[in-house]
C-alpha cells in the first residue's frame, strides 16, 4: 500500500504555524463526520487535521454496502462532499495504518508502507475513530480459501468476485452459508441471494436476530425469511470449515453431527471493537472491548478521545452509525472549547431485510425491573408484534414489530410517554381490534417524521397555520413523509384530526347534487328502498342544491350503479337510462370518433370454432376492426349507434350475449387451460373459470373488476393481477384479492388458502358483495382493502368469520343477483321502445354519421387521422349490410301527419 | 339524404325562407336525455328537460371534432341545465353554449328551439357561438 497525502500537506506542517494538530485515526463514517462538523465551525482554522485511513479510499458509506450488490461502483457509495478532502488544513492519508501511540510524547506512529520505514506524528489532541473489525470465532477452517467477512468494500468485492467464479465452475447454483443470523448474516445472506447463489443463515443462537429482537420476533423473521427462499439453522454451534478437493472451503460441519455442502461462505459473527491502540497505551478498555470514554467522549488521558464503534460509552458499544455521529459532534464541539454531552444512543432501527419489515425500539428486552410485555403473534400472516410498558402499564418503554412495522411511527414518538386508548390496539393490524389507538393525542413535540426530523406540532401547523388541506400539501409544507415514507400514516391522521378540528373534514360527498359517499348513499338507498333517482335525489340529495336541481355526470351513474346492485332491474329502464354514461346506454365501448366497440361474452376465453367463425362473419359483414383483448375475447371496433342492435342481433342469434366490456361490473374471468389439457395443471381451472363468469356476469360494482384462474401455481392466467385472483392447489383453491394492471399495478393478496370449490364460490360471493356496498365510486378493490375497516384482516373477518352478521344479507344479495340476470343484449332487442334509443339521427334514423372517415391499415381500418382528411386518403364508413332487417323504426314526423 | 323533412315549415312562413325546421314530435324525445338530428345537413343534439323545454347545441365535441354530445349525461350545475361530453366530460351549458368546465373551453353553437302541438321546431340557422 502506498501513502496518499493531498497536495495541501506541505502548507499544513510549516513549524511556525500556529495552529493546533488534530490527529484522526480511522477513516470510516463517523471520522468523516468529525472532519466535516470540525472545519464546518472552526473558521478561524485554529485547527489543522491529519486523518489515517487503513483503507485505500475515502470515507464511504458502509452502511449501504449491501447495494453494492445491486450494480453500484465502490464510487456510488462515496460520503459527503468530495472538496472537503482538498480544504488545506485537512490530511487525509489514505492505505496507512496507525500502529502505535506514545501518550507520553504525545505522538503517533505510523506505517508508511515503505519497508521499514516508520514515521513519527505529533498531535495537540488525538481522537481514535478505529470502528470494529469483523469478529471471526475460532473455528478450525475459517482461513480456508471462498471464507469472508462482511465489512468493507473490499470484502464485498472479494465475496462478488468468488460467487460469480464460483458459478462459473458449476454447472449448478452457487451454494452459500453464512455464519451468523444477526442483521448483517442477514444482510449477506440477501447480498448472495441477489448474485444468484442459494443461502443457508447459521445462528448458533435460538433466533435470528437476537441483539434486536426477542424469541418471539425471532421465529416471526425466521418465517418470513424462510418465505424469500433463504433457509435458516438455528441453535447450531459451527465445528469445522472443510475443504473440498481443491482446497477451498466444501463443507460445514456442525456440533450435532449434521452437515452442509458449501462453495462459499460468509462469517458475520459479530464486530469487535478496533480498540489496539488503546490496549499497548494502557487505556482503559471496556469488559467486552472499546476504549473507555465519558459523557464527552474523552478516555482518562485529556488529549485523547473516542468516537463511533470503538468508543465504549456508558458501559458498551454501539454498532450504529447514528450515535457516532452524535458523538463526533460532540467531540468536535469540546475542540472548540464547547460544553456538548452525548445525549445517549437512539438505538431504535426500523428496516427492511429482503423485503421484511422489522423494527425495534427502547428496551425491547423488557430489562427496566416490573416492565410489562404485551405481545400479538400471527404465525398465519407471518406477524409478531411487542409492546414493553411500564409496571402500570401506561408508558412505552420499548417494543419489538416483525412482518409488520406499522406502527413503528405512532409508536416511535410515544417512547417514554403514556399511550393514549388501550395499548392493546397498537398490536394488531389497524382497525381489526374495534380500539382506537388515539394517534390524535400525540404531543407536540413527539417526533412523528425522524429522517426529517418533523414534529406533530409541525404537522398540525401544516394545517392551522398554513392552511394545507390534505395531505400531499402537508407533506410538502412539513418535508415530513418525504423520505422513508413510514410515518405518512400517522402524518395523514394527523392531518385528518386537525381538519376535523377546524370544519373543514376532507369531504367524502359525491358532488354539489350529494353530500353523502358512495358507501352512504348505496346504505340509504337500499334502507329507504327507493328506487327512481328523482326519489333518491329528493329523498337523500344535498340540502343546499337548488330547487330544480337534476343530478350530473358524477351522481348519476354513480345512482344507476347502486340501483342496479339492489334490483338489477335493466339498464334502460323508465328514468334509469338517462342516469348511463353512454357506454352502459348502448351497451358497447364509446370510441375516439364516436363509433362504439362490441365485445361478446366468451365466459373463461372459450369458444367453439363455430362461435369463431360466427364472429368473424358479423365483423367482415359490418367491416368491424378486430383485436383479441387482454381479457382473452374478441373487441370488434366501428360499429355505428343505428348498427349495434343489428350486430347483436347476429350474436345473440349465434348463441352469444353480452360481455359487459362497457362497465363498472365484471368484465372477464381469465383462465389458463387447466388439469383438462395441461400435463401441469393440478385443477379445472377454465369450468371454474366458466362457471364464475357466468355467476357475476352483469354484476354492477364501483369500477370494473377482473378475476383470474390458474391451474396450478405456474400461474399462467396471471391471477394476481385481479381483483380476484384463484390459484390451484393439490387441495383445492388458494383465494388472492387487490390485484390490478393499470395505472397502479397491485399483485393480489392472499386471502384464504386451499378452499374447495363450494367455499371458494361463497368466499368470493361475499367478497364482492361486500365491495358493492362499500366501495367508493371508482375505488378499485385494492385501494377499497386499504381503507375498509381493518384492512385485509378485517375483510377476511367480515366474509370468512362473520365479524359483522351480515354473510347471509351478502350470500342472499349474490343470490338474487344470479336469479335475476338476463342478457341486456337480447331484453334490448325484445323491445322496440329501447330500439328507438339506437337511431343515429331523430330524423333520420338510419342515416350513418356523415363525419366518419377511415383509412385502412394491416388489413383493417382505423379513424382516419386530420391529416389523413385532408389529404383526401380517407373513405366513408361502410354502409350497413342491406339485407339486414329493419330494427329502429323511421322517423315519426310523417306519422303524425 | 332526404332529411328536411319540413312539412310544417309552410304553416309558419311569413317569408319565402322558413326559419324554423320541423325535427321530430316532442314525444320522441327522452327526458333529459339527448339526441342528435339532422337540421339542413348539420348535426345538432336536441336535449328536452324535466319542463319539457328543449334544447339544441350542435352534437359535435369541440375537444375532439368527434359527433356525440347528444349522447353525453345530462345535469344541472346550481340551476343551470348542463351536458357532459361522453369522451372526456367536459360540461357545457344548454341555454348559452358556454363551457363551464374548463371555465376557457370553447362555446358551443346554439339553435334556437319551439315547441308547437308537439312538434319539436329548429332554427334554420345556428343564433351563436363557435365558428360557423
Amino acid at each position: 500500500m502506498s501513502e496518499h497525502p493531498t497536495q495541501a500537506e506541505s502548507t499544513t506542517t510549516t513549524p511556525d504555524d500556529a495552529r493546533r494538530h488534530l490527529v484522526v485515526v480511522g477513516g470510516g463514517m463517523v471520522a468523516q463526520r468529525l472532519v466535516e462538523a470540525l472545519r464546518d465551525r472552526d473558521g478561524a482554522g485554529t485547527w489543522r487535521i491529519s486523518v489515517f485511513a487503513e483503507e485505500p479510499r475515502p470515507p464511504y458509506d458502509r452502511v449501504a454496502l449491501t447495494s453494492y450488490f445491486s450494480g453500484r461502483d465502490a464510487e456510488d457509495l462515496a460520503l459527503g462532499d468530495p472538496a472537503l478532502w482538498e480544504d488545506p488544513l485537512v490530511t487525509l492519508h489514505r492505505g496507512v495504518a496507525v500502529t502505535g501511540l506514545d501518550r507520553e510524547a504525545r505522538t503517533v506512529t505510523t506505517s508508511t508502507g515503505r519497508a521499514g520505514a516508520d514515521r513519527t506524528i505529533p498531535y495537540d489532541e488525538l481522537v481514535l475513530a478505529t470502528g470494529s473489525g469483523a469478529f471471526v470465532p475460532p473455528i478450525p477452517g475459517t482461513d480456508l480459501p471462498g471464507v469472508f467477512v462482511y465489512r468493507t468494500v473490499d470484502d464485498v468485492a472479494a465475496l462478488r468476485g468468488w460467487v460469480e467464479e464460483q458459478g462459473r465452475r458449476w454447472n449448478r447454483p452457487v451454494r452459500g452459508a453464512v455464519i451468523g443470523g444477526g442483521l448483517l448474516g442477514l444482510e449477506a445472506a440477501g447480498a448472495m441471494q441477489a448474485l444468484g447463489a442459494q443461502s443457508t443463515v447459521v445462528q448458533f443462537g435460538t433466533h435470528l436476530m437476537s441483539a434486536q429482537v426477542d424469541l418471539g420476533g425471532g421465529e416471526a423473521l425466521r418465517r418470513l425469511i424462510n418465505q424469500l427462499g433463504v433457509a435458516v439453522r438455528v441453535s447450531t454451534a459451527t465445528t469445522r470449515l472443510r475443504p473440498n478437493r481443491r482446497g477451498t472451503v466444501g463443507g460445514l460441519e456442525f456440533a450435532d453431527g449434521g452437515r452442509l455442502d458449501v462453495d462459499v461462505v460468509v462469517v458475520a459473527t459479530g464486530i469487535t471493537p478496533r480498540d489496539e491502540l488503546a490496549r499497548t497505551s494502557g487505556l482503559a478498555v471496556g469488559a467486552r472491548g472499546g476504549v473507555v470514554v465519558d459523557e464527552s467522549c474523552r478516555t482518562a488521558d485529556p488529549h485523547v478521545w473516542a468516537v463511533g464503534e470503538v468508543a465504549c460509552i456508558g458501559g458498551s458499544c454501539i454498532g450504529l452509525v447514528a450515535p457516532g455521529y452524535a458523538m463526533a459532534e460532540v467531540v468536535a464541539d469540546r475542540l472548540l472549547g464547547g460544553q456538548a454531552v452525548f445525549p445517549g444512543a437512539d438505538t431504535a432501527t426500523k428496516l427492511k431485510l429482503a423485503g421484511v419489515d422489522v423494527a425495534s425500539f427502547g428496551d425491547a428486552f423488557a430489562q427496566t425491573p416490573g416492565a410489562l410485555e404485551l405481545v400479538h403473534s400471527d404465525p398465519v400472516a407471518g406477524v409478531y408484534t411487542k409492546l414493553v410498558l411500564s409496571d402500570d402499564a401506561r408508558t412505552l418503554l420499548g417494543g419489538v414489530l416483525v412482518g409488520d412495522a406499522s406502527a413503528y411511527a405512532t409508536l416511535r414518538p410515544m417512547l417514554g410517554r403514556e399511550l393514549s386508548g388501550d395499548p392493546s390496539a397498537y398490536l394488531l393490524p389497524e382497525g381489526v381490534s374495534g380500539l382506537s389507538r388515539g394517534d390524535g393525542d400525540l404531543p407536540d413535540d413527539a417526533t412523528v417524521c425522524s429522517c426529517n426530523n418533523v414534529s406533530a406540532g409541525t404537522v398540525r401547523g401544516a394545517v392551522t397555520e398554513h392552511g394545507c388541506t390534505d395531505v400531499a400539501s402537508a407533506k410538502v409544507c412539513t418535508r415530513a413523509g418525504t423520505s422513508c415514507g413510514s410515518c405518512l400514516p400517522l402524518v395523514k391522521k394527523l392531518v385528518g384530526a386537525e381538519l376535523a378540528k377546524a370544519g373543514l373534514d376532507v369531504s367524502t360527498a359525491l358532488c354539489e347534487h350529494f353530500a353523502l359517499s358512495r358507501r352512504q348513499l348505496f346504505d340509504a338507498v337500499r334502507i329507504t328502498g327507493l328506487r327512481t333517482f328523482s326519489d333518491v335525489l329528493g329523498r337523500h340529495g344535498h340540502d343546499q342544491a337548488p330547487v330544480g336541481s337534476r343530478g350530473c355526470d358524477i351522481c348519476k351513474p354513480v345512482v344507476a350503479s347502486i340501483l342496479s346492485s339492489l334490483d338489477d332491474g335493466h339498464v334502460l329502464d323508465g328514468e334509469r337510462a338517462t342516469l348511463q354514461d353512454t357506454n352502459d346506454h348502448v351497451m358497447a365501448n364509446l370510441q375516439k370518433d364516436g363509433t362504439y366497440s362490441v365485445v361478446p361474452r366468451m365466459p373463461g376465453g372459450e369458444v367453439t370454432p363455430e362461435g369463431l367463425i360466427a364472429v368473424g362473419q358479423v365483423a367482415k359483414d359490418f367491416d368491424l376492426y378486430t383485436k383479441i383483448t387482454g381479457g382473452q375475447r374478441v373487441d370488434m371496433f366501428g360499429a355505428r349507434l343505428e348498427q349495434l342492435p343489428l350486430i347483436w342481433r347476429r350474436l345473440v342469434d349465434a348463441g352469444f350475449e353480452s360481455g359487459h366490456a362497457y362497465g363498472k361490473s365484471l368484465r372477464t374471468v381469465k383462465s389458463c387451460v387447466g388439469s383438462t389439457w395441461c400435463r401441469f395443471g393440478v385443477q379445472d381451472s377454465t369450468s371454474l373459470a366458466v362457471a364464475l363468469e357466468l355467476r357475476y356476469r352483469g354484476l354492477r360494482a364501483p369500477h370494473k373488476f377482473k378475476l383470474g384462474v390458474s391451474g396450478c401455481a405456474r400461474e399462467c392466467a396471471e391471477a394476481r393481477a385481479k381483483d380476484v385472483g384463484i390459484i390451484a392447489t393439490d387441495q383445492g383453491w388458494n383465494v388472492y384479492v387487490g390485484g390490478n394492471g393499470g395505472f397502479t399495478p397491485r399483485h393480489a393478496q392472499l386471502l384464504a388458502e386451499d378452499l374447495d370449490t363450494e367455499t371458494l364460490v361463497r368466499t368470493v360471493d361475499r367478497f364482492l358483495m361486500y365491495y358493492i356496498r362499500t366501495g367508493d365510486r371508482l375505488q378499485r378493490t385494492a385501494p377499497w382493502i386499504e381503507e375498509v375497516e381493518g384492512g385485509l384482516g378485517g375483510v377476511r373477518e367480515v366474509i370468512m368469520e362473520d365479524s359483522l352478521g351480515i354473510a347471509a344479507e351478502l350470500d342472499a344479495a349474490m343470490a338474487a343477483h344470479v336469479d335475476r340476470y338476463e342478457d341486456e343484449w337480447r331484453a334490448t332487442l325484445d323491445d322496440p321502445e329501447k330500439l328507438q334509443r339506437f337511431a343515429s339521427f331523430v330524423n333520420a334514423p338510419t342515416e350513418p354519421d356523415p363525419s366518419l372517415a377511415y383509412v385502412t391499415e394491416r388489413g383493417q381500418r382505423r379513424p382516419a387521422t386530420a391529416e389523413e382528411r385532408a389529404a383526401g386518403l380517407a373513405v366513408a364508413s361502410s354502409p350497413t349490410p342491406a339485407d339486414e332487417p329493419m330494427l329502429v323504426a323511421g322517423p315519426t314526423l310523417e306519422v303524425r301527419a | 339524404m332526404s332529411i328536411e323533412a319540413d312539412p310544417v315549415t309552410a304553416q309558419d312562413a311569413s317569408g319565402p325562407v322558413s326559419p324554423w325546421i320541423a325535427v321530430c314530435q316532442l314525444q320522441d324525445l327522452v327526458p333529459e336525455r339527448g339526441a342528435a338530428a339532422l337540421v339542413r345537413g348539420e348535426q345538432v343534439a336536441l336535449f328536452r328537460l324535466v319542463d319539457d323545454t328543449v334544447r339544441a347545441v350542435q352534437h359535435q365535441d369541440p375537444f375532439t371534432g368527434a359527433h356525440v354530445l347528444a349522447r353525453g349525461i345530462v345535469g344541472t350545475r346550481g340551476t343551470t341545465p348542463t351536458v357532459a361530453s361522453p369522451l372526456h366530460k367536459q360540461v357545457f351549458d344548454l341555454r348559452t353554449g358556454g363551457c363551464l368546465d374548463p371555465a376557457d373551453g370553447p362555446t358551443l353553437r346554439t339553435w334556437d328551439v319551439r315547441v308547437e302541438e308537439g312538434v319539436v321546431l329548429v332554427s334554420a340557422a345556428p343564433e351563436s357561438g363557435g365558428p360557423s
